[in-house]
């Protein structure tokens, strides 16, 4: 456990990195692209980002991969069905909080 | 002659109070169109960040430093491990270090968004929002039809920020009040939230459902086959997100409009 200065200096510092790559390309870039490619390419970046930020993270994020998984499959299926943000991730935890009851 | 110049000139006056109501009129507009957005993010954000404060002040951080690193980094990865760093006392170099690799998949979506956005928006107002870029806010912005002005971000930005820092307060305030399986369950919303951002645009683009699946398949690949240890997860991210965009902009070019 760290000091109250360092954790100080390390919350700034991580403040600093976390700001760096948000405002660098937006700041810098200014054109406006007209290569198909990178046109697409950029399109299809938040699709990607979330694919890859979901799995295989999502499995190890309640402790136990059962809960996990049933947790998932109810907010795919609730996402599925356009039902928000706010209630599919509410759908997932009481999910994987009634497995964690019932189960383990 | 000085008659007709006098109400030229009140005309004129006239024509520019109106054009500066009606451009007032669109910057209010687009704020509060912005807000309404982020009510669902902020209303997602709120057991994610509760998440945040319990186990944060649970591994014995003060509840105003976690607060504090709310209010100042508004990111979800780069603040779990952030916080997993500092309570193990690694050095503020791996602190740092790590918490940069988390976040390079900033720097595309940061890239992604300069392209939707007016090509004149200044300096002061482009490194403003570009605070506000998360995983969350980012996505729901460039899923956005029109066109994304700066007064739209800032009420895109406004819920989720505070949303963010309250829910870390609740959670670092509530601590051990909440029983540990409970606890445990809520580390599931922060994925369901991103879930609930993908699939209904899945459902309606073939294109969509195959980068994200293949920036899926991608990423396991690297977490999970024994030689690919080497690799962190930040840069399992970036890389899964390169590649997929790459096939996908291959496979599914679209038009420049």
């Amino acid at each position: 456990m760290a000091g109250y200065t360092k954790m100080i200096i390390a919350v700034i510092l991580m403040a600093v990195v976390t700001y760096i790559p948000r405002a660098l390309p937006i700041v810098v870039f200014r054109r406006k692209l007209k290569s198909r490619f990178w046109h697409s390419f950029l399109y299809y970046v938040p699709y990607a980002v979330l694919g890859a930020m979901i799995f295989p993270g999502i499995v190890y994020s309640t402790g136990n991969a059962y809960s996990a998984m049933a947790g998932m499959a109810v907010a795919l299926v609730l996402a599925f069905l356009n039902k928000g943000l706010m209630k599919v991730a509410l759908g997932a935890i009481l999910t994987v909080y009634a497995v964690h009851l019932l189960f383990l | 002659m000085h008659g007709n110049i006098l109400i030229r000139k009140i005309l004129n006056h006239k024509e520019n109070i109106k054009e500066n109501i009606s451009k007032i009129n669109k910057h209010n507009r687009d704020f509060i169109y912005g807000l309404k957005k982020g009510i669902p993010i902020a209303l997602g954000y709120l057991p994610v960040s509760f998440t945040f404060g319990l186990i944060a002040v649970k591994g014995g951080m003060p509840a105003w430093i976690a607060i504090l690193m709310s209010l100042t980094n508004l990111t979800s990865a780069g603040q779990f491990a952030g916080a997993d760093l500092i309570m193990a006392n690694a050095s503020l170099l791996e602190i740092s270090v790590t918490t940069f690799v988390i976040n390079i998949r900033y720097m595309l979506m940061s890239l992604s968004l300069s392209q939707d956005i007016d090509e004149n928006m200044p300096v002061s107002k482009r490194s403003i929002m570009a605070f506000g870029i998360t995983d969350e806010i980012f996505s729901v912005a460039s899923m956005e039809e029109r066109d994304i002005t700066f007064s739209y971000m800032m009420g895109l930005i406004s819920c989720p920020y505070w949303a963010w820092a309250l829910g870390t307060a609740l959670g670092a305030l509530t601590c051990s009040v909440l029983p540990a399986s409970l606890q445990d369950s809520m580390g599931i919303a922060l994925y369901a939230m991103f879930i609930a951002l993908v699939v209904p645009e899945a459902r309606k683009s073939r294109a969509v459902l195959a980068v994200s699946v293949i920036a899926i398949v991608i990423n396991s690949l690297l977490t999970w086959l024994p030689m690919m240890n080497v690799i962190s997860e930040g840069w399992a991210i970036i890389i899964s997100t390169i590649a997929a965009c790459t096939l996908g902009s291959i496979l599914f070019p679209r038009e420049v409009n």
